[in-house]
């Protein structure tokens, strides 16, 4: 119980953190916050449930009031802006990523990529397309267009999510919740 | 840790975080419910008028939160010149400034502890689902804890990295990161086992 609970609550810091420290640019002169590669990571590594879990106590902060949001955002007033729906997308998205996770029995690095697209991308995009539409009054094929400003970054961070997953699963086979 | 309460105490800091909540629920509902162009530039100089009214220092620190918003302006009014509806294009914008910036003050004016005990009511009807409030606030606390922590030491792990080797460390801080994240997670399990659990 307790191992649940602390992991739930080091891997809501670990986005926090991943979102907070400046320009870790990922790929070369590219400078896209490791924010949702934390989602990502919660999924493959924790699990569905616990993964979930970990990104609504990240959120519950952030709505409290606290700037961890990729560049120093925070409050209630990005719930009212037009990236709410990846916010709301968020848990679902770790909650999708670590379900595939939990059940392929493909390596762990494979597993995880697969996973980080399903989660971290289709259903994440879907949230934030329906999230831009309502919000800046477009039609869902409009805000699709505007999504696809994002796509490469992520495609990136989906790549470096089965990476990383691989090489903890690696170093510390035990470390791997979604697998355990 | 660096919360985005204003420093500035302004007459709003007074009253109680659920009236503000409850109030910004309602005024953002009626927000999204307007259509013409004038009945949203009221409702956004309304929004200004609260700013205003709390002094320059206050309404300068707003001002600064809305920053986020500016690349969704730039492609709504490009989008909405070039689809010549400029009216159209003035009201998604005029009322997503309003909308972030009601939500924004009510951030700017009530602090993180209240903001908490807030959540810590709305979330008790989910002990019936097996959330308990404790293990929900002894959660909250950790995150709040760990970051700096974290923060550090991703700074230390670069810092080592650049020792090394010339090139920029990039992604592959993350692995360590995460590995002392799962460290941390089973230390702090053990030493809230020995002091007699999470319950």
């Amino acid at each position: 119980m307790e191992r649940n609970l602390t992991h739930i609550a080091l891997f809501a810091a670990l986005i926090a953190v991943l979102g907070l420290v400046p320009k870790i640019d990922l790929a070369a002169g590219v400078p896209i916050t490791a924010q949702s590669l934390g989602i990502m990571l919660c999924g493959t590594v924790l699990g569905a449930r616990r993964g979930a879990l970990a990104v609504i106590l990240f959120l519950v902060l952030v709505a409290a009031g606290l700037p961890l949001l990729s560049g120093g955002r925070g409050g209630l007033g990005v719930f009212a802006s037009p990236s709410v729906g990846f916010l709301i997308g968020f848990p679902v998205a770790a909650f999708v990523t670590g379900w595939v996770m939990e059940r392929t029995t493909l390596a762990p690095g494979v597993a995880a990529t697969a996973a980080a697209v399903i989660g971290g991308i289709g259903v994440l995009y879907v949230f934030g397309i329906i999230g831009m539409s309502v919000m800046l009054d477009k039609t869902l094929t409009e805000a699709s267009y505007l999504a696809m400003a994002f796509l490469p970054g992520d495609a990136v961070k989906v790549v470096l999510a089965g990476m990383i997953t691989q090489s903890l699963a690696r170093m510390r086979p035990a470390s791997l919740l979604s697998r355990a | 840790m660096l919360t985005l309460t204003s420093p500035v105490e302004i007459w709003a800091h007074r009253l109680p975080a659920a009236a503000k909540l409850g109030a910004l629920s309602v005024c953002t509902v009626l927000l999204f419910s307007l259509t013409t162009p004038a009945t949203i530039l009221a409702a956004l100089a309304l929004v200004v008028a609260l700013y205003a009214s709390s002094g320059a220092a206050f309404a300068t620190h707003g001002a600064r939160m809305l920053r986020p918003l500016w690349p969704f302006v730039l492609i709504v009014g490009i989008w909405h010149l070039w689809t010549s509806d400029p009216a159209g294009g003035a009201v998604i914008i005029l009322r997503l400034t309003a909308a972030v910036g009601a939500a924004n003050f009510v951030t700017m004016t009530t602090r993180l502890s209240d903001m908490i005990a807030v959540i810590e009511t709305l979330t008790r009807p989910l002990a019936a689902f097996g959330l308990k409030p404790r293990r929900f606030a002894l959660a909250l606390a950790l995150v709040i804890r760990f970051i700096p922590v974290m923060a550090d030491r991703m700074g230390q792990i670069s810092e080592a990295w650049s020792a090394r080797s010339p090139r920029r460390p990039r992604w592959r801080v993350i692995v360590p990161v995460t590995l002392a994240a799962l460290d941390d997670a089973d230390n702090a399990a053990e030493a809230l086992r020995a002091r007699g659990g999470a319950d």
